[in-house]
């Protein structure tokens, strides 16, 4: 029998895809705009029976997930940015140890202490590692309810199959909206994935001893580590790169945006059909691994670009890299508009800028005829 | 014949990277032999420190895990939370766990996390070479207190007695403090560590032993004069003994060093359990 339809908050619809998935344990601490989900947690994880702690810090938080991924358990943390400056530590130790867990940020405005309005200043951070030392984490950026539970479900599947942390990368408006969401089904968790690997659990078992642990101080060994590592990174780079293609064929001009952005994007694209002018959007969904093929193929094809994010100008460099590795390289042209600040742009104001490109190109054509 | 004392199974037979006159060595023999003793070895997760005894882990003949420097009682807390019925020793250095991972294991013992703490207060940090800890004493000299440890004019603060600080925490069951110094002193130490991991399969609470260890190396020492600056300096300021026991069943308060017969009977049992 299939779920009905329930109206949730996204940060309760996180929570609650959560526990579907499994987890066993969650540690979180408390920071606006994603406190609806540790509640969710407290109250869900402890009436069954699994891990929930309020930590001290979202530096502790990690670490017990750390500590909870090494022992074999599907663990998670959220937070929302500044607290997630304090998790990189944890992150890049998860990374080094190869251990799955799933870090949710509901993104608010930086930098410091910032505002708790929605931003997506902190693509850059989870884009590319985050903390210290050369690694990646998966990102996948939701945008709507419904999609939040879902890649929160899938982000559990990710992490055990790659052995890599997942991020769910919302903002504050996904977190802090209600919207109809069907949830996914309750995981059996004694059907789950053998984790040879984890710590525990060895009594009788005929195996040597299993450490977790990020520390290699022969240099030519931790390469190899690393190496090895990064092999896993471009299979995942050529398996999980996700991406959603709207009006693309037709439109003159291609948005690129991910999560609240791509909902303004989608308002503009329908705002100018109404006016005649043809929009296209392509809205990542995984944003590590970047989908850079679907950007290059219409690059190629001779698509300009107008990259939308609530940042200073971000994800717009992995559109430019997108580009410049495509058949479309020096042709396809790619601009940006961004509101920051905890500002989420308007459909009116993208579209107006949209039209702005469009007419600036046209003056220039014709003057070159 | 019978065999009365011998390597414990759960410490591999290898010669360890620790300096001459390190108190580590003994400390992981005394952990590694009550892990026997208890019949734990293939259910102990070992939590091996920033420090170091990051090598504990090619040391004890068990899985481990290595957390953040600091964080090792908040990884801890994942792994008993998430494996209950096993036996973790989560092994700390006075800079892991008084300087930079103060919150966490003030709030792990707060919570009353389950597992126990091994805490080596050497009053230095020894793996960085020999930088002012938060349990150097005053007066005491370091990279990073050239002069001496001046808590006045330099504000260098003053030693923190752990062990004293985390008593005051409901959350905390069993709190002593021995010291590798003397054999008998060591003899108490391993009883302390018994004690607590006991009480930690037990399930009643969170349970520490600190323990006072010569560092010769950052204390620019020969082995002999470490012990010696040990047992007049350190132990009249970290008193040593159960700080606080509060353990329920079947604990009794332990006895003064025993002798070796106890000790040597006590192997051959645990010989026998595993």
């Amino acid at each position: 029998m299939s779920e009905e339809k329930r109206l949730m908050k996204g940060n309760d619809a996180i929570g609650e895809a959560a526990v579907r998935a499994g987890c066993d344990a969650y540690f979180g601490y408390p920071i606006t705009p994603q406190n609806e989900l540790t509640a969710y947690m407290a109250r869900y994880m402890l009436d069954s029976g699994r891990v929930f702690i309020q930590a001290e810090s979202e530096i502790s938080a990690m670490s017990m997930v750390y500590g909870a991924a090494a022992a074999g358990g599907r663990a998670m943390t959220s937070s929302s940015s500044p607290g997630i400056s304090l998790k990189q530590e944890g992150i890049s130790y998860a990374s080094g140890a190869d251990l799955p867990c799933v870090v949710v940020n509901v993104q608010r405005a930086g930098p410091g202490l910032g505002g708790i309005s929605p931003a997506q200043g902190d693509y850059f951070q989870a884009t590319r590692g985050g903390g210290h030392g050369d690694y990646y984490n998966i990102v996948l950026a939701p945008k709507s309810v419904q999609e939040a539970a879902d890649l929160t479900y899938e982000a559990f599947d990710l992490a055990e199959k790659w052995r890599t942390p997942v991020i769910v990368l919302a903002d504050g408006l996904i977190g802090q909206m209600m919207e109809g969401v069907v949830l996914p089904p309750a995981r059996d968790p004694t059907k789950r994935p053998d984790r040879p690997w984890a710590a525990g659990g060895h009594a009788g078992v005929d195996r040597p001893n299993n450490h977790i642990c990020s520390m290699i101080l022969d240099p030519p060994a931790l390469e190899a580590s690393i190496r090895t590592r990064y092999a896993r990174y471009e299979k995942i780079a050529k398996e999980c790169s996700r991406s959603e293609s709207v009006n693309v064929e037709r439109a003159e001009l291609v948005f690129v945006a991910y999560g609240t952005c791509a909902r303004v994007c989608l308002g503009a694209i329908q705002l100018a059909k109404a006016e005649g002018i043809e929009l296209g959007m392509v809205r990542p969904i995984t944003l590590w691994p970047y989908p850079s093929a679907e950007i290059g193929r219409l690059a190629a094809a001779g698509k300009r670009f107008l990259a939308v994010e609530m940042s200073m100008g971000q994800m717009v460099q992995d559109v430019r890299l997108a580009v410049a590795d495509s058949a479309g390289a020096g042709k396809a042209k790619v601009d940006f508009f961004g509101r920051c600040g905890g500002n989420v742009p308007s459909e009116e104001e993208v579209l107006a800028c949209a039209k702005r490109l469009l007419a600036a190109a046209k003056v220039k054509a014709k003057a070159k005829a | 014949m019978e065999v009365i004392y011998k390597h414990p199974n759960s410490l591999v037979n290898l010669q360890s990277k620790y300096c001459p006159g390190c108190g580590h060595g003994v400390i992981h023999r005394l952990v590694a032999e009550t892990i026997d003793e208890l019949g734990m070895q293939g259910k102990t997760i070992f939590m091996n420190p920033v420090g170091c005894a990051i090598w504990a882990d090619l040391y004890f003949d068990c899985d481990t895990v290595q957390v953040p420097h600091g964080r090792t009682p908040a990884g801890a807390t994942g792994v008993k939370r998430m494996r209950p019925d096993h036996l973790v020793v989560c092994y700390q250095g006075d800079g892991d766990l008084a300087a930079i991972g103060t919150a966490e294991i003030v709030h792990a013992a707060n919570r009353g996390e389950k597992f126990t703490v091994v805490f080596v207060n050497n009053a230095i940090y020894g793996m960085t070479g020999g930088q002012m800890a938060p349990t150097t004493l005053v007066g005491q000299k370091a990279t990073t207190a050239p002069h001496g440890r001046d808590p006045d004019v330099a504000g260098m603060g003053y030693p923190i007695r752990v062990v004293e600080m985390l008593a005051t925490l409901a959350g905390t069951k069993y709190l002593a403090r021995g010291s590798v110094d003397t054999a008998a002193n060591v003899r108490k130490t391993k009883q302390y560590i018994k004690k607590a991991f006991e009480a930690q399969m037990r399930g009643e609470g969170f349970t520490m032993v600190e323990v006072l260890s010569p560092c010769p190396t950052n204390w620019q020492m020969s082995p002999i004069e470490a012990v010696d600056w040990l047992k007049g300096n350190m132990i009249p300021y970290y008193g040593l003994g159960e700080i606080k026991d509060e353990l329920s069943t079947g604990a009794e308060k332990a006895a003064p060093a025993a002798s070796a017969t106890t000790v040597a009977s006590a192997t051959t049992v645990a010989r026998g359990a595993a």
